[in-house]
């Protein structure tokens, strides 16, 4: 899923400073799985600047709610009235979510409180990693369902480089080293003669180096 | 905050109690006539891991002075896990109160056991003391007037 | 002849080769590299120049080599994959060849979280693999890698780095055989400390005949302290540093520990010289590039062929 976390307090306080009623937004999907910005999110960060405003005497009116999703407009919808009565909204979505408000709604202050960070998943409860780059041309086929282009430092394409050890990347020893894993990977699976292969220059225009993307289903539009 | 603490102030200290070891022991203490700090108000829970960090807030916003909670040691959780985690969130909470503006030892863990008569009055008592010398909550001064969550006031 | 260097001649002469390093100043400072030129001329048959190595900002390599020329010696540029793209990459490439250098060795390159820059952008557009290959087509079929036609083409002897240390070890043969696929001519290993293990991986480098398709040549150095030794054996990625060389280093006496450092890298120079498939020797010496000589000497390696012009 996409992995976010909270902006530190301070900065979001900074974000509404000065504002007197603050709807904070929350979102179902994503970012309540990886308990950055779900509904008990939304109660906390509320009840913190409810507390940390009066404390310095300017304050707030919050109003909380949650919807399924923040990136679909027809959610956004369901609460508009309460999105056009904030004077700014203090979405915990994504920065999908919090881009969607702002060009559903292009009079409305809208802030973030998360910073959203990768594509990843939880290998333990309270730790998430990131897995995909959103490269556009998966190539997990080839490397036994582990991504190169995410999980190499260097995003090699015939790794590993000579800074592998112990199975774990030169950068630091918490980054497992792709290379070893995909290598690990095809031996078990007895495709090791596939790294033998010279894998040639990627085309890149299909990640963000090609400028934003954008995809169309004929077959779905209205 | 920086107000001179008044003797004659009763901090108001929620204490959020697991139904085990802890409120066992505070009905001990009970039975053998020990008393507690006439202003902790006892909030029993299943687990002391039923711990919501939202109830703490809420205590500490409706004019609570301190919190506490009062659970079993960690190895003797009737539900294995919850005092553990009851205790890495109040580490966070105190983390939160601190970037609030709310001194972080308004809130604190109390560990108590059965066995241990003497050890609950007592402890609640300390930690009484050490939110009486902190003064009332910076909040409580000012409550903030309940906030109907879905609504802005017209 | 693919470049005609001093260093292709010498190695397919036959004769035992030995290329020295030179780091170039965090400065902007053309006379740091004419005095280390110096201090190398005529001891080493070419002298690697590192491009922003762990990257930290330095002058470039190719403009270092383009001084380096001015001065009589024969550089072998390198070129990382961390700060270029292959746009970027290709025309830096021309302009080296143009500028009169004719060895080039292909690197990843560290990332750039070693650096004093460690918030810069990420490239790594290709990587060092795809390199060789991209510069043996302008080479050899004079083409970019787009395939658009070039007239004259940069003609480089090809090099690439080796780490007979890194992990997977059973993979490090085999990625050589892919450099050597890729258009590798020549490639220089990792520091050598550990010459059991290099035994080991001369083995199945020989096995795979590779010997026979690259040019191999052994990455040694001179240890300065017993305090550097300990670092690369427990801070440095990729690099095995047996206790005895600490050791060694820790009881030589504090005014001849240069020297223990100096003679520890002259023995290991003759061991590795005589393991088949063993081409040359790549001296790294890190701000002391006044070793070399001495180790050059103390390992009977001097004088170096002359093979003329």
């Amino acid at each position: 899923m996409i992995v976010a976390e909270r902006k530190p307090f301070a900065e979001i306080q900074s974000l509404v400073a000065g504002r007197k009623r603050v709807l904070l937004l929350g979102c179902g999907t994503c970012v309540t799985v990886c308990m950055a910005g779900g509904e008990k999110e939304v109660g906390i960060l509320a009840a913190e600047l409810r507390m940390a405003r009066q404390l310095a005497g300017e304050p707030i009116e919050t109003v909380e709610d949650t919807v399924q999703r923040q990136c679909e407009w027809e959610y956004l919808d369901a609460v508009a009235d309460k999105i056009l009565a904030a004077d700014t909204v203090l979405s915990l979505a994504c920065a999908i979510g919090v881009q969607a408000i702002a060009e559903r709604f292009p009079k409305v202050r809208v802030v973030p409180a998360l910073n959203t960070s990768f594509l990843g998943l939880p290998t333990e409860h309270g730790v998430w990693k990131e897995r995909c780059q959103a490269c556009g041309n998966c190539l997990l086929g080839k490397t036994g369902g582990i991504c190169p282009v995410a999980r190499c430092s260097k995003s090699l394409m015939n790794g590993p480089c000579g800074g592998s050890q112990g199975g774990k990347c030169e950068v630091n020893p918490d980054i497992d080293c792709g290379w070893q894993l995909i290598y690990d990977r095809l031996s078990a699976l007895g495709e090791l003669d596939t790294l033998l292969e010279i894998e040639p220059p990627r085309d890149w225009r299909t990640s963000r180096d090609g400028g934003p993307r954008k995809i169309v289903r004929e077959d779905l539009r209205q | 905050m920086n107000e001179k603490p008044d003797s004659a102030f009763e901090p108001r200290i929620v204490a959020f109690t697991c139904q085990y070891c802890a409120y066992a022991a505070a009905d001990l203490a009970g039975t053998l006539h020990r008393s507690y700090p006439a202003s902790l108000r006892i909030v029993r829970l299943p687990c002391s891991g039923k711990l919501d960090a939202l109830h703490v807030l809420k205590a500490f916003e409706e004019g609570a002075d301190g919190v506490c909670l009062m659970a079993c040691s960690e190895a003797n959780c009737h539900h294995i896990d919850g005092s553990r985690r009851a205790r890495q969130r109040i580490r966070y909470l105190q983390a939160l109160l601190k970037e609030i503006g709310i001194e972080p030892e308004r809130l604190a863990v109390i560990t108590a056991t059965s066995a241990m008569d003497g050890g609950l009055p007592q402890a609640a008592a300390e930690m009484t003391e050490q939110v009486r010398k902190l003064g009332p909550s910076p909040l409580a001064a000012q409550r903030i007037p309940s906030t109907p969550k879905n609504r802005f006031f017209a | 002849m693919k470049s005609g260097s001093n260093l292709e001649r010498i190695l397919t002469a036959g004769y035992f080769a030995a290329t020295g390093e030179l780091g170039p100043p965090k400065s902007a400072d053309a006379q740091v590299i004419r005095r280390k030129a110096q201090i190398l001329k005529g001891y080493v048959d070419a002298v690697n120049i590192t491009d922003n190595q762990t990257a930290v900002v330095r002058m470039s390599s190719i403009a270092s080599g383009a001084l380096l020329i001015q001065e009589g010696l024969e550089p072998i540029i390198q070129m990382t994959c961390r700060d270029r793209n292959r746009i970027a990459i290709q025309s830096d490439l021309l302009g080296a060849y143009a500028l009169g250098m004719r060895n080039l060795l292909c690197l990843s390159g560290d990332h750039q979280t070693f650096g004093n820059h460690p918030g810069a952008k990420n490239v790594y557009d290709i990587d060092s693999i795809q390199l060789l290959q991209i510069v043996r087509g302008m080479r050899d079929e004079k083409k970019f890698q787009c395939g658009e036609a070039m007239d004259v083409e940069p003609r480089f002897f090809l090099g690439a780095a080796a780490n007979p240390f890194a992990d997977p070890f059973d993979f490090r043969p085999l990625r050589l055989a892919k450099k050597a696929k890729a258009g590798a001519d020549f490639v220089q290993t990792q520091l050598i400390y550990n010459v059991d293990k290099f035994r080991e991986y001369m083995k199945r480098v020989r096995d795979l005949g590779l010997h026979e398709k690259v040019y191999i040549l052994a990455g040694v150095g001179p240890i300065k302290s017993p305090a550097m030794a300990r670092y690369m054996q427990t801070k440095v990625a990729g690099m095995d540093v047996p206790d005895w060389v600490v050791q060694r280093m820790e009881k030589a006496p504090k005014e001849e520990r240069k020297k223990e450092g100096i003679r520890i890298c002259a023995e290991i120079i003759q061991q590795v010289r005589e393991i088949p498939g063993v081409a040359g020797v790549h001296i790294m010496s890190v701000e002391w590039e006044e070793a070399i000589p001495e180790v050059l000497e103390l390992a009977g390696l001097l004088p170096r062929p002359n093979l003329g012009n």
